[in-house]
């Protein structure tokens, strides 16, 4: 009998304690493709909850604990919007925040900015989400496609190939890729040719015939934006039938470890990429949030998703405390040139464009103990390879 | 030379998959009449079991006997579909499969992530087949000859099996009519069992095969279910010789397409297969289809009459609710209703083609994805103000309806819903690939309403005037002469003509009606959304429409929009669950197997039965 009453205050604690600590938390509306791309989500959500957890052990923000609500979009941008308007209006969320897909980005982007909600996106690429398509109640965390493309065109633009074959998914993040590549080597290059362009549909790729195709054009070079599922099959196309060999190749994403790592020893080696070296810290923040996600998930270890989630939920917190309330207003105001100390060192929401100066790793990709890695790699920050301001403020719609 | 030499060879090997998969397909769908839309995930988990085979069996030995036995496999958890979930509803109304078979994807898509993790899985090699041949100069892996060499003997065991074996000989009586089959003594259930067997273990067989070119991804299953219907349908469906020509046409002209129109890989596919379907509508070897070849299944069609007392009163008392909602409910239940309403339209509009038409179509997301983009291209383009651009959207996809129903009226059954597809998928990747029009991907966004209309409030009043409006008008005319006559083209369409009916007339412009009706619920989706995307015509939106039309009961009226509502508000409230795919699969294969008339169909049975609702009345 005794113990049936424990367990009913106990029940009735968990009730009552629960219901108190709802209403005293900040909740942040989370929307992401984890069912559809759940081989990236699901490393950013852990990322998010290791910051959350940070956060709330310190004492949480503005005294109270922060939750991030996650929902799963279907990687639908229609649904995407629809979550939005419910997380805002009956989950009683202060902001939005997430998605990979640039297209549900966008959607989001275009519905928060209709309605004046406030959206941090953390993954998507597109450069549009910034700049042609920006607005003022948009955000962007990650360097964008036109960044990343750039420091890869600036190693490209060291060596003597002149004739360059690239491959990229046929959708918007893979053109804009693309031409971001070969405009800033063409600006540091003249001389350089496109011989091909290859443009697979996305998860669909047909390697074989992808990788005959840049081989009978007979490149010096080849640049690759392909992932996940088709970058294996063009790697693995690709290495039988020699097509790397004697070539440099640079890959936008290839050094990811979401997409380095399922390449086990088939890696490829020698090639110049953006990812996430986080076997190569040896000391810092960079050091101490890879430990601190290892001994928080025993058995896994970092991917650049899991950096993001992290720096996401990093960003919004000291977004709050710096504003000192969750009004929509505050939260503007803060969000201006707003400083936030992250992993990869101290990174501002540029009031400019609302892009971060979230930088990039680059290196060269290698084969260690049967598993690809990225050597040679350094960190580079984006403010050089940005569009002026004015260019920028030429892009982007008045505010 | 020796480039064409090579290409065409890693067309051959690339055809190898394909074909397996597809003669799964195509031998299911010839005897037991399913289209199965989970073969992909079978083609899926194929992949899977055979590569957690490989990580255990070394060897030579090791990769050719995890192959098999992943075809094994594989094909006995087609048998345990095809028990608990198929069987208990051949008697259903034909097609109600498909509603089935969707389920099942969600189950294998959930239970996959759960047992495989959620990290794409690159295929081993196989063993001693590493390297490249030198063929005229060009390097050939070894791989592509040793499928390009498997292919034939699988074409022909097939065959043989097929053409000379008893069983193979009961497989095809039973194509042609199952009833006579059943009549001389064979037991039919299991003929189809072991046919189901056959199917899915080839699609095993399939995503066994493909490991040493690719390897096992969840999104294996959706990618590659479109490129199998292409197939069956270009190689006629059942034929297993068909099936292997056009897998070998497509994959061959896909390696050119690559290295000529690299930019148009999707709509090159699409383009073939509607112009076969346009000169040869049954597909290269496929047979046409006689009218009632195949019996009519379940109950039979029963008379409508309009709403009774009750009906009307109820639907009265239901847009009363609805239109009180805003001053009882939060703002998210109006996104939810307009939502919802915009759904229901759509659903509604297929219906009207589907049960009184008698035309099932495959594509009908075309017109609603077509519907929004007109609007949105011409407020993206021309600045057109909202009130014009929301107009034109149903003109617009009315005059898309009567451009594809010129050449999708022609054919009939399963054909018809082909060519459907083919068209709408064809519109589809014309939109995603044409990304300096269309965005691509990317979409198009920023498409809002005017600022009368920007309220959730005032936008979802007019959500429910034009969506529910839309709805009652398409009642309506089913009740008018016009609807009469659409259902006799129906019932017979030779009577229809005895009578001095132009049956493909009044079926060409039902389909652009339909059309237009779909086309307003996309307009009004893409000024509540302010943006629209390629998803919203592709052929996961239109079997969405497919299977609420199915659910809510494709013999009644009301279906469409009954499991409408019934499936969004359960997705709605479901998606917020972590296993939330799972749940639902599970979930429609209940309502299926106690429901096999649809959710009104059987509630009015169940009305009957406990004398609520007289017959007459009942055909809401």
């Amino acid at each position: 009998m005794k113990q049936v009453k424990t367990l009913l205050a106990a029940a009735a604690i968990a009730v009552i304690g629960s219901s108190a600590y709802a209403a005293d938390t900040i909740k942040i509306g989370e929307i992401n493709h984890y069912k559809r791309l759940a081989a990236f989500a699901e490393p950013y959500k852990k990322g998010v909850e290791l910051a959350l957890s940070e956060i709330n052990e310190a004492g949480g923000v503005l005294g109270k604990d922060l939750e991030f609500i996650f929902r799963d979009d279907q990687g639908k941008p229609g649904e995407a919007v629809k979550i939005a308007e419910e997380l805002m209006t009956r989950d009683g969320a202060v902001m939005l925040t997430g998605t990979i897909l640039s297209n549900v980005g966008l959607a989001i982007s275009s519905f928060a900015a209709e309605k004046g909600y406030i959206y941090l996106a953390a993954e998507p690429l597109a450069d549009a989400l910034v700049w042609t398509s920006g607005n003022p109640y948009t955000f962007r965390l990650r360097a964008s496609t036109w960044v990343q493309a750039a420091m890869l065109a600036e190693e490209a633009a060291k060596t003597d190939a002149i004739r360059y074959a690239t491959i990229a998914p046929n959708y918007a993040y893979g053109t804009a890729a693309v031409e971001a590549f070969k405009v800033n080597l063409k600006q540091r290059k003249p001389e350089v040719e496109f011989v091909t362009e290859q443009w697979p549909a996305l998860f669909k790729i047909d390697a074989g015939s992808e990788v005959q195709a840049i081989e009978s054009a007979k490149p010096d070079a080849i640049y690759n934006v392909t992932f996940g599922p088709d970058l294996a099959k063009f790697v693995r196309e690709g290495t039988t039938r020699g097509v790397f060999e004697g070539r440099k190749v640079y890959g936008l994403l290839t050094g990811e470890p979401e997409y380095l790592e399922p390449l086990k020893d088939e890696a490829p080696e020698g090639w110049f990429v953006t990812g996430y070296p986080w076997y190569g810290f040896t000391a810092g923040p960079e050091k101490e949030f890879v430990d601190a996600y290892i001994a928080e998930f025993p058995g896994e270890t970092p991917k650049i998703g899991s950096l993001v989630g992290y720096m996401t939920a990093k960003s919004i917190a000291t977004l709050i405390t710096d504003a000192g309330s969750t009004e929509t207003d505050a939260l503007l105001a803060a969000f201006k040139d707003l400083k936030v100390e992250t992993p990869m060192g101290e990174i501002t929401y540029r009031a400019l464009d609302h892009q971060s100066t979230m930088g990039a790793y680059v290196g060269t990709t290698a084969l260690e103990d049967g598993k690809g890695v990225m050597v040679d790699w350094s960190y580079k920050d984006p403010a050089a390879y940005m569009p002026s301001d004015d260019e920028v403020k030429a892009m982007r719609p008045a505010d | 030379m020796g480039l064409f030499v090579a290409q065409l060879l890693t067309g051959l090997a690339n055809a190898a998959a394909l074909f397996l998969v597809a003669s799964g397909l195509s031998l299911i769908f010839g005897v037991t009449r399913i289209v199965n839309f989970a073969h992909g995930s079978l083609y899926m988990l194929g992949a899977y079991v055979g590569l957690t085979l490989m990580n255990h069996l070394p060897g030579h030995f090791g990769f050719w006997g995890s192959i098999v036995m992943a075809g094994l496999i594989v094909g006995l958890i087609g048998v345990v579909i095809e028990v608990c979930v198929l069987r208990p509803v051949y008697r259903a109304p034909e097609l109600f499969q498909l509603v089935a078979t969707f389920g099942v994807i969600l189950v294998i898509q959930d239970l996959a992530l759960m047992i495989w993790g959620a990290e794409d899985q690159l295929g081993p090699r196989a063993p001693g087949l590493r390297s490249v041949v030198r063929i005229l100069g060009e390097p050939v892996p070894q791989y592509d000859l040793a499928l390009i060499a498997i292919t034939p003997f699988i074409l022909f065991g097939l065959w043989w099996f097929i053409a000379k074996t008893r069983t193979g000989i009961l497989v095809r009586a039973a194509t042609q009519d199952r009833e006579m089959v059943g009549a001389l003594g064979v037991n039919q259930s299991w003929l189809f069992t072991g046919v189901f067997f056959l199917g899915s273990a080839l699609a095993g067989l399939g995503g066994a095969i493909q490991l040493p070119k690719g390897g096992a991804d969840l999104l294996m299953d959706l990618n590659i279910i479109s490129a199998v219907f292409v197939v069956v349908v270009v190689g006629g469906m059942g034929s297993i010789p068909g099936a292997f020509i056009a897998a070998v046409l497509i994959s061959v002209l896909n390696v050119f397409g690559v290295a000529y129109v690299p930019q148009s890989t999707l709509v090159l596919m699409y383009v073939v297969m509607a112009v076969v379907l346009m000169v040869k509508p049954y597909g290269l070897l496929g047979r046409e289809e006689k009218a009632g070849e195949h019996g009519q299944v379940g109950e039979v069609e029963r008379p409508i009459r309009p709403a009774g007392l009750v009906g009307r009163s109820l639907v009265v008392v239901l847009l009363a609710v609805l239109a009180l909602v805003p001053f009882f409910a939060s703002t998210f239940m109006q996104v939810l209703i307009t939502d919802i309403v915009i759904f229901c339209l759509f659903a509604a509009s297929l219906q009207f083609i589907l049960s009184s038409g008698g035309l099932v179509s495959f594509g009908h997301a075309v017109f609603f994805g077509g519907g929004a983009y007109v609007s949105a291209l011409l407020v993206t383009y021309s600045e057109t103000p909202m009130e014009v651009a929301f107009l034109l959207a149903p003109l617009g996809a009315g005059l898309l309806a009567l451009g594809i129903g010129w050449f999708c009226i022609r054919l009939s059954g399963v054909y018809f819903a082909m060519l459907t597809l083919a068209f709408s998928q064809l519109v589809w990747s014309l939109v995603f690939q044409w990304g300096s029009v269309t965005g691509g991907d990317d979409g198009l966004v920023n498409i809002w309403p005017s600022d009368w209309l920007s309220g959730t409030t005032a936008y979802y009043y007019f959500t429910l005037a034009l969506g529910v409006g839309g709805i009652l008008v398409l009642r309506h005319i089913i009740h008018s002469p016009f609807g009469y006559t659409l259902r006799a083209t129906r019932d017979s369409a030779r009577q229809a003509e005895a009578t001095g009916i132009d049956v493909k007339k009044v079926q060409w412009l039902a389909f652009a009606l339909a059309g237009a009706m779909a086309g307003l619920a996309g307009g009004l989706f893409v000024f509540s959304k302010g943006s629209i995307f390629p998803n919203e015509l592709e052929i996961a939106k239109s079997f969405d429409a497919l299977i609420v039309v199915f659910l809510g009961g494709v013999k009644t009226l009301s279906g469409g929009v009954v499991g409408a509502v019934f499936m969004e508000s359960v997705k709605d409230w479901l998606t917020r669950l972590e296993y939330w795919r799972l749940i639902l699969g599970l979930l429609i294969i209940a309502v299926v197997i106690i429901a096999p008339e649809g959710i009104v169909g059987s509630l009015r049975k169940f009305g009957e039965r406990i004398g609520l609702v007289k017959e007459q009345e009942s055909m809401q």
